[in-house]
């Protein structure tokens, strides 16, 4: 049995998500390679081979591989994936991900489990529906698993260097692509942590009322070494980023603390955020629902609680 | 140009959801269905590419059970012009929703596809993907922004690190997020008017796809539940809790 796990990379660096999806390749005792998909992405080919546990770093670099676009990309990843003889393919679900492999899958004409949250069996996983509401537990039966898995149900690997290094397999296969063309990224630029692998949480939610006022939250991330989240609501209205949404359509997060502040605790939103290890809820609506899942509630106006709150934690 | 919209019906999302305690399935019973929200966003895209004359056609169309006649009916109150109902009894898995919408895109020759991004009651947020894999056709997946000319459209995706911007060729697929736009209310002039638009059924079996899961469902359990907290009074003894019992803050 081989697992081809699919490395997420800005051609610069691995990104940390990575490192979740290989914990989770690990519970299949078999051999796992990675798979480096990229142009000019000599950086993350190295990192790539001092993961542990790695058998072999698999290496496509084309120009034409430099935006990692899925008309392209998920033939070469199908065609890999026949010729060595994959039985399983995984990746930790992200935007990323969920854009490339159910293509993979279409492919190779066989099923994507999304979202797993445990391995039970090399055919048995465990995956939330209807916003984490239930849990369904599924029995794949294609000879190919093609899975992606949640971050927070898998830890990170530790980055303990392996020694030998993996070696690189050259991947010489060109795929082109004339179907789609990339114009433009625009990256939210912020030194915060990311959401989905922050300690520390601070969403903030439609209370929050206005753009300028969703700041007070950030001065306060900062004083955590925290990263900013929002609700949907909060996003829409335009106070925050569509990158800082979290629920069943946006991240899913489970830090150490979570703290929501003029959230109301729609099922939505605490699809994703209800498994944080502690959750703090302010708002100034007493039944407010987030309060029924909160380890802490503070009830009050949040424009009182905030700047308090800021001069309590500075002492 | 002519554009198909995949809708599908799923319990309404301000329905919380219980598990059977049979641990088979959801219950469905008696509980109030609609169409997928993200769906509903696909359908009022496709009306506004009618609006600015860049569609002439939109067909809609649904793979279940008799009673999706329902959201088709609600799509053609929108605006959409006809709409094929695909017969069955089954819950199919993203790829075979994937094969059957292929072979109708194969009859009806649409130059755009729209589709949800995900349905909100199995999350998979596949179909769409599938389906221009499937096709070949390129794929422009969490589109927060959509302009369309006549060979190529245009599409602003929700990505994990902000937004992407890329160009499709026509013939493509887009599968909406949640901002693209926000549905129209529907008037009643406009159901009535519905009530004499097509719908076409089908049976699932005219298509010749595999119909066999690929998929068994074990068991379907509640999620456990968080032990309940308590209310703190005041910001001071909410930051010691966080210290001292807690022990999330240092
Ligand atoms: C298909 C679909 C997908 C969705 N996906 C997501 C998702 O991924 N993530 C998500 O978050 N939502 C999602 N939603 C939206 C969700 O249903 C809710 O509408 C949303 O989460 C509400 O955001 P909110 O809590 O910020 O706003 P509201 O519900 O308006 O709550 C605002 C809260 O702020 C409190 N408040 C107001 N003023 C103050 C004050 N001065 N001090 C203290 N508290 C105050 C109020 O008491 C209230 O509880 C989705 C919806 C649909 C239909
Ligand atoms: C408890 C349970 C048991 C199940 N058992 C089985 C089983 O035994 N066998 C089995 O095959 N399936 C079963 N299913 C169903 C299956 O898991 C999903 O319903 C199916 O895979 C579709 O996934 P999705 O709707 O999440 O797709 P997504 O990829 O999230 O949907 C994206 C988009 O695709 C389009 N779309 C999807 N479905 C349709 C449709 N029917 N008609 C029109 N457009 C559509 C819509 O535009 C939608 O927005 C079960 C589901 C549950 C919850």
């Amino acid at each position: 049995m081989k697992t081809l796990l699919i490395a997420e990379h800005n051609n610069q660096e691995l990104k940390s998500v990575t490192l979740h999806a290989l914990t989770a390749a690990k519970t299949f005792n078999s051999s796992i390679d990675i798979i480096v998909i990229g142009w000019q992405c000599d950086a993350v080919i190295q990192q790539a081979t001092q993961l542990s546990g790695i058998q072999q770093v698999l290496a496509a670099q084309t120009e034409e591989y430099t935006h990692q676009l899925p008309e392209n990309c998920a033939p070469l990843i199908a065609d890999i994936v026949k010729e060595h003889n994959y039985s399983v393919v995984m990746a930790t679900a992200s935007t990323f991900s969920k854009n490339l492999l159910p293509r993979v899958a279409a492919l190779l004409d066989v099923t994507l489990i999304s979202d797993v949250t445990a391995i039970l069996s090399p055919d048995t996983f465990v995956r939330p529906i209807y916003a984490g509401n239930a849990l369904a537990t599924v029995q794949d039966l294609d000879t190919i698993k093609i899975l992606t898995i949640r971050n927070t149900a898998f830890p990170a690997a530790l980055l303990v260097h392996q020694s030998p290094a993996a070696p690189i397999v050259n991947i010489d296969k060109n795929f082109s692509n004339d179907l789609s063309h990339f114009i433009k990224q625009e990256l939210t630029q912020s030194t915060r942590p990311e959401l989905t692998s922050a300690k520390i949480i601070i969403s903030g939610g439609r209370g929050l009322k206005s753009a300028e006022n969703f700041k007070l939250l950030e001065s306060l991330a900062d004083k955590l070494h925290a990263a900013v989240g929002a609700s949907r609501a909060a996003v829409d209205a335009g106070f925050a980023p569509n990158d800082y949404q979290v629920g069943q359509t946006g991240k899913v997060v489970a830090p150490d603390l979570y703290i929501a502040i003029g959230i109301s605790g729609a099922i939505q939103h605490l699809a994703g955020m209800k498994d944080s290890k502690v959750i703090v809820a302010i708002n100034n609506d007493p039944e407010a629902p987030i309060f029924q899942i909160a380890d802490y509630g503070l009830v009050g106006d949040l424009f009182k609680i905030l700047p308090e709150l800021e001069t309590v934690l500075s002492k | 140009m002519k554009i198909l919209v995949a809708i599908k019906r799923v319990i309404d999302f301000k329905t919380s959801v219980r598990v059977k305690a049979d641990e088979t399935d959801v219950e469905t019973a008696n509980v109030k269905m609609s169409m997928n929200p993200f769906d509903e966003i696909a359908v009022e895209e496709a009306i506004r590419f009618k609006e600015q004359e860049k569609a002439n056609e939109i067909v809609v169309v649904s793979i279940g059970p008799e009673q999706c006649q329902e959201v088709l009916r609600t799509a053609l109150a929108m605006g959409a012009d006809r709409g094929i109902l695909v017969k069955t009894a089954h819950t199919l898995q993203p790829l075979i929703v994937a094969k059957i919408l292929r072979a109708i895109v194969q009859q009806e020759n649409p130059r755009l596809i729209l589709m949800g991004k995900q349905a909100i009651d199995s999350d998979n947020n596949q179909t769409g993907q599938m389906l221009a894999g499937l096709l070949n056709w390129p794929q422009g997946t969490f589109a927060s922004k959509v302009a369309c000319d006549n060979t190529s459209v245009t599409v602003t995706r929700e990505i994990d690190g902000g937004l992407e911007t890329l160009a499709l060729t026509l013939p493509a697929v887009i599968t909406t997020d949640l901002r693209l736009n926000e549905p129209r209310y529907i008037s009643l002039p406009n159901i009535v008017q519905a009530k004499r638009k097509p719908i076409q059924m089908v049976s699932i079996e005219e298509f010749n796809v595999d119909l066999s899961p690929r998929l068994k469902i074990l068991k379907v359990k509640p999620p456990e539940k968080r032990r309940s907290g308590i209310k703190v009074a005041t910001v001071t003894e909410l930051v010691d809790k966080l210290k001292h019992e807690a022990q999330v803050l240092s």
